[in-house]
């Protein structure tokens, strides 16, 4: 089962891997990972972090990555919590989790869920600082060329 | 004969700087191509011309998939042109 979600406001991932757990007694292995804002970045302070994205997109990428994922792995389940708006530094950005029988499956496609959502989705990060200054935060290519790792799980 | 009117949705410093989200127009029938597009966006306005000046900084998706420069625009209903994208966590 795949369930992708936007976010338009604060959630509990925590909450959410309690509910993506309960009452499925087939898999033995959860993975997870949370992405959370951090109070700076390149050295400078973030007092917010607005997200922005192309709704229309968003949704069918976050599917697709997740069908591939439940594709190329023995996966039971995956979770995709991803924010838009507005943030402060320590709130949830992104929760991704993969239930399976065993953890290596479940490892290997919380990791590419990762790196897809980081290259291939169509979301733009703007800082702003204390001061109310904004910059828009440049892509990195160190994330893509962690992505390109998965290309032959992509072909 | 009436061309077709494409949907042109811009994201992030791209919208910014052409002080829109979204606009219908409707480009001469010799375009073929996103190049083609963009340079003809260009010729809009200030602001157009400012945000779209380096197509090497710009990104594309025709109809919510993502598009290159050579893509054809033929039949498309939406182009989204935005920066390289920034999302999930670091």
């Amino acid at each position: 089962m795949i369930s992708v979600r936007i976010a338009d406001a604060a959630f509990d991932p925590y909450q959410a891997l309690a509910l993506f757990q309960r009452g499925h007694t087939e898999s033995g292995a959860v993975a997870s990972f949370i992405g959370l804002v951090r109070n700076q970045n390149d050295d400078k302070p973030v007092a917010t972090l607005s997200l922005s994205h192309y709704p229309a997109m968003t949704e069918k990428k976050l599917l697709g990555f997740a069908e591939t994922a439940n594709n190329r792995w023995q996966i039971d389940r995956v979770l995709v919590i991803h924010r838009v708006g507005d943030m402060a530094p320590g709130d949830p950005i992104v929760l991704v989790a993969c239930a399976s029988a065993h953890r290596a499956d479940a490892f290997a496609a919380t990791e590419y869920l990762m790196d897809k959502l980081k290259t291939e989705a169509p979301f733009w990060k703007a800082e702003i600082a204390p001061d109310g200054a904004r910059r828009w935060v440049d892509a990195r290519e160190v994330d893509n060329e962690r992505a390109t790792r998965w290309d032959s799980v992509d072909k | 004969m009436n061309e077709p009117t494409i949907k042109i949705l811009y994201f992030a410093w791209v919208q910014e700087q052409i002080g829109t989200d979204e606009e219908a127009l409707t480009p001469p029938a010799d375009i073929e191509t996103i190049a083609g597009l963009v340079d003809w966006l260009k010729t809009q306005s200030d602001g157009h011309r400012n945000a779209l000046s380096d197509v090497s900084r710009l990104r594309f998706a025709i109809d919510a998939e993502f598009a290159d420069p050579h893509s054809p625009i033929a039949g498309a209903g939406e182009i989204a042109i935005f920066p390289p994208v920034t999302g999930g966590m670091r």
